[in-house]
């Protein structure tokens, strides 16, 4: 059993599963656009919680949020749920195939068989798309994938059931209902605001503000918790930022697609010109990636290197500031 | 970023027979797509960050072998956990499994608790049982 759904790679997991499942619904709508509309685009530092062994940090919203914000402003409506019983937990996805339904699914990714042996953390928040059966094999759209893979029922049981933070307790999710008449323009106008106000929230750890403290910690941290630690603190840094296309870089770009496609959709030049200006700010970002890297190759100068480091995401943090108002005001 | 920099550093997921999407400007500067194989600056990153799990796990290993812990903590090592992760995989609560952790309190377990931990590990009762630590991996 198969049902007709287009496999599409995409930069990020839930942007990716949310615009396949959509288009598969009846609406076309671009990853960046449900990047964009779901303001995807997020800075929290949380030191007290440790991920991996390092402080933990986000550059997007808790797992679903992004779907939530998008189907909320858009008028659309999604049927989630979660299990604690593995038994039903896969009878409702099986009943959906049979009814021709591709599904969303909340997955771990250590338990994944076709992921990398470097990406296979204790991570729950991965999103895949099931689109049918063959056998005991689901077949799987995973959005950060090019070809489409397999899953055995057990497997696919073991990733939808994973533990930890996060737990996804077989979180499943797909569209119901599509409106046939749109307010783009509302919709983007009320997202767009939604991330100014998160990127410039008065809060010590959140956005702009969130990137300052973190310079402030990376200044220490080769003194308080010694040089391979911080490296180790600095490399988990780095990974959040650049992994699979998420974070630093990458969600600049994704963003500032948004803007030029949003820009082009309701007819305002000046997100177009901040597009691009978005832009340059992801390629500062990937500097710091770059910077950051060399730090494992050179090993004089520590302290001066997460000095200069530091001073990179405060001058980030300063652009960051100013383009989020300038943003807020184009509107 | 411009479409022509898109970087091409074969990476790990490259290894496993896929690309990466990026965002990118093309010649006109309209955002397009291109699929990466991977960047060296990842590479980088995620080395170092397995060279530090290896040191972990290492590490776990010798405490092992000097009798210093039981096998739970190298292979919650081994499998990428913390405390928090093998509770939540075991049902057993933090501080019990720290206890587990000494050898002395590991050897008098029973084999139903024993069990909780070797599905947690996806290993069977007898190799946690009886690992001793020279057969690695």
């Amino acid at each position: 059993m198969q049902i007709k759904f287009e496999h599409r790679i995409s930069a990020h997991c839930e942007n990716g599963a949310a615009s396949s499942l959509l288009t598969n619904k009846g609406l076309a709508i671009s990853e960046p656009m449900v990047f964009g509309i779901g303001s995807g685009l997020f800075y929290v530092y949380l030191p007290f919680l440790k991920v991996n062994h390092a402080p933990g940090l986000s550059y997007r919203p808790a797992p679903g949020w992004i779907f939530n914000r998008l189907a909320k402003r858009l008028g659309i409506k999604i049927k989630r749920r979660k299990f604690s019983d593995k038994r039903r937990a896969q009878q409702v996805l099986d009943e959906n195939l049979s009814n021709g339904i591709p599904c969303g699914l909340q997955v771990g990714v250590y338990h994944l068989p076709y992921f990398p042996e470097d990406y296979r953390f204790h991570f729950n928040a991965h999103n895949i798309v099931v689109y049918g059966k063959e056998g005991n094999e689901y077949l799987i759209s995973d959005p950060t994938m090019e070809a489409v893979k397999r899953l055995t029922e057990s497997e696919l049981e073991k990733v939808r059931f994973a533990k930890g933070v996060l737990a996804p307790n077989g979180h499943i999710y797909y569209p119901v209902a599509i409106p046939e008449q749109i307010d783009w323009e509302k919709a983007i106008r009320k997202a767009i605001k939604k991330t100014c106000k998160d990127m410039l929230a008065p809060m010590p750890i959140i956005g702009v503000r969130g990137m300052r403290m973190v310079a402030g910690a990376m200044r220490r941290w080769p003194k308080k918790v010694g040089v391979s630690k911080a490296n180790y603190y600095l490399a988990q840094m780095v990974r959040m930022q650049e992994e699979i296309g998420t974070g630093g870089g990458g969600f600049r770009y994704i963003y500032s697609a948004f803007l030029q496609q949003s820009g082009k959709l309701i007819g305002n030049d000046k997100l177009l010109g901040l597009a691009l200006e978005m832009t340059a700010i992801g390629d500062l970002w990937r500097d710091f990636a770059l910077e950051a890297s060399r730090v494992y190759k050179k090993r004089s100068n520590q302290e001066d290197v997460y000095n200069s480091l530091a001073d990179r995401l405060l001058q980030l943090a300063d652009l960051e500031e100013a383009f989020f108002k300038k943003l807020k005001r184009s509107l | 970023m411009k479409k022509s920099e898109v970087p091409q550093d074969d990476g790990r997921v490259f290894e496993k027979g896929s690309r990466e999407l990026y965002y990118a400007l093309d010649e006109q500067g309209e955002y397009t797509t291109a699929l990466s194989t991977g960047w060296v600056v990842k590479n980088e990153i995620q080395d170092q960050t397995m060279v530090v799990l290896q040191e972990r796990i290492d590490h776990a290993y010798e405490e092992l072998r000097a009798a210093r812990v039981s096998p739970i903590v190298y292979f919650m090592e081994l499998k990428r956990m913390d405390w928090q992760i093998l509770s939540d995989y075991t049902g057993i609560w933090k501080w019990r499994i720290k206890r587990h952790a000494k050898p002395a309190v590991f050897a008098k377990l029973s084999d139903r608790v024993i069990r909780k931990y070797a599905e947690a590990f996806d290993i069977g009762v007898d190799d946690l049982k009886k690992y001793s630590g020279e057969e690695c991996k």
